[in-house]
């Protein structure tokens, strides 16, 4: 019953997945942000009946279209992937994970395709305040889909609301609620959404930086700062606050993620938090290389016991403890969480080898057995790891996961500040004489894309192997096909996806040398 | 209201649901049959433009169904998301791939700077229209010729062909019904052209062109049709779940399901009626009676393909391993929520159909192309 994955084929998959995820999220966190900005400037537009404001609208709307048509190229292929190359995944959970997928469809992507036709075709065919709830409601839309698809992933990372039916093999929903508002569902939606404020109130502020700066439309630069670093200086706030509450989820759902994004190998009470570092290019454990130390690190004590339990003395638990355990702090080791979970698996086989042969009294007994809490709470909690062979397989990539966490966070604050420079200096109306700013500001547009990126690595190598915390490995989650198909359906994407963003950022860089229509 | 309901009705009210998504999805490819009509309908820069146009209004809508059937597939039936998706990898990545083309398509086209060149832009219009109709015909074939699959104990799937789906294309059936769809989409997107676009010319040729294209449909259409109802089909005991082949089945659905065969009666007699009094009554409005004749028929057909103790998705390798309805579903939990949900349905319909009236209450015409700000 347990077939584990030819690795290469779950490499080659997950790298396909990566690439798709990684296309996907270059297009989509513009979106989520640049369509409420836009809707700011056409309210304004609407309110004082001015055409600047309607000019200034129409420039964004078209930077947002060429950006929006990519995004949705990308994300027809994500969605299909968890069923061409999860299909064992897509049974194990479908049950659950389905559901967001197509209540997003229903709700949001409908929402999102009608109100972006209106509001780039209906200029002169619906009224002022029609085409303006049509820009509100697609930038609703757009965020709301990321509700439906960020609950999904939430789930991933803490599944909630099911439990595992023996007869059909796979997890079913039992509470809606309990999965749609997961405390890690939510702070993801929170925390991503508001990430996507950030990246495309950067994107408008250092577009417009380079007008000022070529002393071109000077006007419609100053009037688009204004907006995007009011609404990038509360989401970037907000981003923070939510990044913060992520990191308290984390650490209590995903221990082994939080040791990873810190770089943490020995739990400590009053854990120090490492500012900076840099880990040894040595291999401090010759079996693993993840088991790699600093090599230079600046560390803020206690800071990390409070960051994760909000307490400046709490225990926080490093890679060791997580794999070794620690008896003294409750940390069962990974060993007896193997055992734990093949029994899960053989139990599993048993009842269905029972089913098969017609002994349904004994299949009987060993369903309740397996529906029980007891099995339920110290068993199939770890049906994942009935899948491991090696211990250290349950350890991610560390510094990968480290300094993308960590180049996340710097940018993070790095973009509170230019969002207060730009704030103040077109307040003061000095920006045109900062030339140092406005360089800064073009050079952010692709340090926010940077950030965005790291903070889906830190989210995604940080949780592996499971594809599902604890219940499934990504090994156990592939479909069953020839490695080359994968290689060759890679590939075929590297390219398309590369083409037409090269195509994409050609069009862009000349509309924006465009300019506005006068 | 729904948790009162019994796994059985709530399997037959998804697919029910699956059913009309899927008969939306094929009245909306008059976009892609559109696009494969592009250089024959419109000879000059100005009537291809007016014909992309009045296309790319529309592309999100066909997109968007694509994406949301596939997610309700997945929430209702996650073993056929598991199982086809998993298994016929060629034919869904084929016809993925013709779908992202085209989502860049109509945006990057006429863009200055698009690094591919305007025509080939339109050439992946082209390429859309074809892949995604005939393939999506093809696949859809295969409920009722069934795949080449097996499941093993765990509902995992292991294709037994290293084509992963492709083979579909060599059951002659499939592919009637690939190129029924292929032609039915170019037939309503003729009619979209004459329903929506102000030019005697682009309505001249788009008429003649009609006429071209009925036959072939029609052809193709009693192709399938007739080998549906003579053929042996995939028959499942209700109350063993034994799946057997049953002769005549799909025949045996259509007299057994009255209310189906009616729907599906009136849905023919609608899409040829659009055709008619298009050609021979010089009736602009052919589009809807064709449009709903469409979905009438394509939601027949999932009727017979789902219904009356039939396996949706057969293996034709093993044929115990065949999907059902009642075998492939979702919790009676899952259902119900996605029950609930479903109610909003009406409501995206109603303001889907509002604002599709409110952009289309004026035809396009050479005046609006040249004046219009966001041109594709």
């Amino acid at each position: 019953m347990i077939e584990i994955a030819d690795l290469s084929l779950v490499d080659w998959s997950r790298a396909q997945f990566a690439l798709t995820a990684m296309y996907h999220w270059i297009f989509v966190p513009l979106t989520l942000g640049i369509t409420f900005i836009i809707a700011f400037m056409e309210t304004l537009y609407v309110k004082t009946g001015k055409e600047e404001w309607k000019k200034i609208t129409k420039f964004w709307m078209t930077l947002f279209g060429i950006n929006f048509a990519i995004g949705v190229a990308t994300g027809i292929i994500l969605e299909f992937e968890f069923g061409t190359n999860w299909s064992n995944y897509s049974w194990f959970v479908g049950d659950i994970f389905g559901a967001p997928l197509a209540v997003e469809g229903i709700l949001a992507f409908f929402m999102e395709s009608t109100f972006i036709a209106i509001m780039f075709f209906g200029w002169k065919k619906v009224s002022k305040k029609m085409h303006l709830l049509a820009t509100w409601l697609t930038a609703i839309g757009a965020n709301l889909s990321a509700l439906w698809i960020l609950v999904a992933n939430g789930w991933m990372q803490k599944p909630v609301g099911m439990v595992f039916n023996p007869e059909t093999a796979r997890n079913e929903m039992q509470n809606f609620w309990d999965v749609l508002f997961s405390p890690t569902a939510i702070d993801k939606w929170l925390h991503a959404t508001s990430s996507g404020f950030v990246l495309a109130a950067i994107f408008v502020i250092g577009i417009s930086a380079w007008y000022i700066l070529k002393k071109r439309e000077i006007i419609l630069a100053k009037k688009s700062i204004l907006v995007a670093a009011i609404f990038g200086l509360l989401s970037s706030v907000y981003l923070i606050w939510t990044g913060d509450d992520s990191a308290r989820t984390i650490a209590n759902e995903q221990p082994m993620k939080f040791a990873a994004i810190e770089g943490l190998y020995n739990g400590s009470e009053g854990a120090g938090l490492v500012a900076m570092g840099v880990f040894s290019s040595t291999e401090t454990d010759p079996v693993n290389e993840n088991y790699k130390d600093f090599n230079i690190k600046i560390e803020i004590p206690n800071f990390l016991s409070y960051m994760a339990f909000l307490d400046w003395n709490a225990f926080v638990p490093g890679v060791h403890d997580l794999i070794n355990g620690n008896e003294k702090y409750g940390y069962m080791a990974a060993s007896e969480k193997i055992e734990r979970g093949k029994i899960a698996i053989q139990k599993l086989k048993e009842f269905k080898d029972a089913r098969k042969s017609g002994n349904t009294e004994a299949a009987e007994t060993m369903k309740t057995e397996i529906m029980s809490k007891d099995f339920q709470d110290n068993y199939f909690k770890y049906f994942g790891y009935g899948y491991i062979q090696n211990t250290d397989d349950l350890i991610p990539n560390i510094p990968l996961t480290f300094y993308s966490f960590h180049i996340m966070v710097a940018l993070g604050f790095l973009f509170v500040i230019l969002f207060i420079l730009a704030l103040l200096f077109v307040i003061k109306d000095s920006i045109a004489n900062k030339r140092w700013f406005l360089r800064f500001a073009i050079i952010s547009i692709p340090l926010a894309y940077v950030a965005s990126q790291a903070g889906w690595i830190v989210a995604e190598v940080g949780r592996q192997p499971w594809v599902i915390q604890d219940l499934m490995p990504t090994m156990a989650a592939v479909t069953r096909i020839n490695t080359g198909a994968v290689q060759t359906t890679f590939w075929l994407f590297a390219i398309i996806f590369t083409v037409l963003l090269i195509a994409e950022l050609k069009i862009m860089f000349r509309q924006i040398n465009i300019g506005p229509k006068h | 209201m729904f948790e009162n309901l019994s796994h059985l009705v709530l399997q037959q009210y998804w697919w029910i649901l699956i059913a009309i998504l899927g008969a939306l999805f094929v009245f909306l490819t008059f976009v892609q049959g559109g696009q494969t009509l592009i250089y024959s309908i419109g000879k000059t820069e100005n009537e291809k433009t007016m014909l992309i146009n009045t296309l790319g209004r529309k592309w999100e809508f066909t997109f968007t169904t694509l994406v949301t059937f596939g997610g309700a597939f997945f929430a209702s039936f996650p073993l056929f998301y598991a199982t086809s998706f998993g298994g016929a990898y060629w034919v869904w990545f084929a016809i993925l791939i013709a779908f992202v083309l085209q989502a860049v398509s109509y945006e990057y086209r006429k863009k200055p700077a698009n690094l591919l060149g305007t025509k080939t832009f339109e050439i992946f219009l082209v390429i859309n229209g074809l892949l995604g109709t005939i393939l999506v015909g093809t696949a859809v074939g295969t409920f009722f010729n069934g795949a080449q699959f097996s499941l093993n104990e765990l509902n995992q799937v292991d294709w037994q062909t290293p084509f992963r789906g492709l083979e579909a294309v060599l059951t002659l059936h499939n592919v009637a019904l690939g190129l029924t769809v292929f032609f039915l989409s170019r037939i309503l997107g003729l009619l979209y052209f004459i329903f929506t676009i102000d030019n005697e010319n682009i309505v001249a040729r788009s008429k003649k062109s009609l006429l071209y294209n009925t036959f072939p449909f029609l052809v193709f259409f009693l192709w399938f049709v007739i080998q549906l109802i003579l053929k042996e089909g995939f028959a499942v005991d209700p109350d063993t779940g034994e799946v057997f082949m049953e002769k005549f089945k799909y025949l045996h659905n259509v007299i057994q399901m009255p209310l189906n065969a009616l729907i599906l009666v009136v849905g023919v007699v609608g899409v040829l009626w659009g055709v008619i009094s298009t050609l021979f009554m010089k009736s602009l409005k052919g589009f809807w009676f064709t449009g709903a004749g469409t979905v009438l028929v394509v939601f027949a057909l999932f009727i017979i393909a789902g219904f009356n103790n039939t396996a949706f998705y057969p293996s034709a390798y093993d044929l115990q391993s065949s999907l059902t309805i009642q075998n492939a579903s979702s919790s009676h939990f899952t259902l119900t929520a996605m029950s609930y949900v479903s109610l909003m349905i009406p409501f995206v319909l109603a303001y889907i159909v509002y604002f599709w009236r409110a952009m289309n209450k004026k035809k396009l015409d050479e005046k609006e192309i040249t004046e219009e700000s966001h041109l594709y």
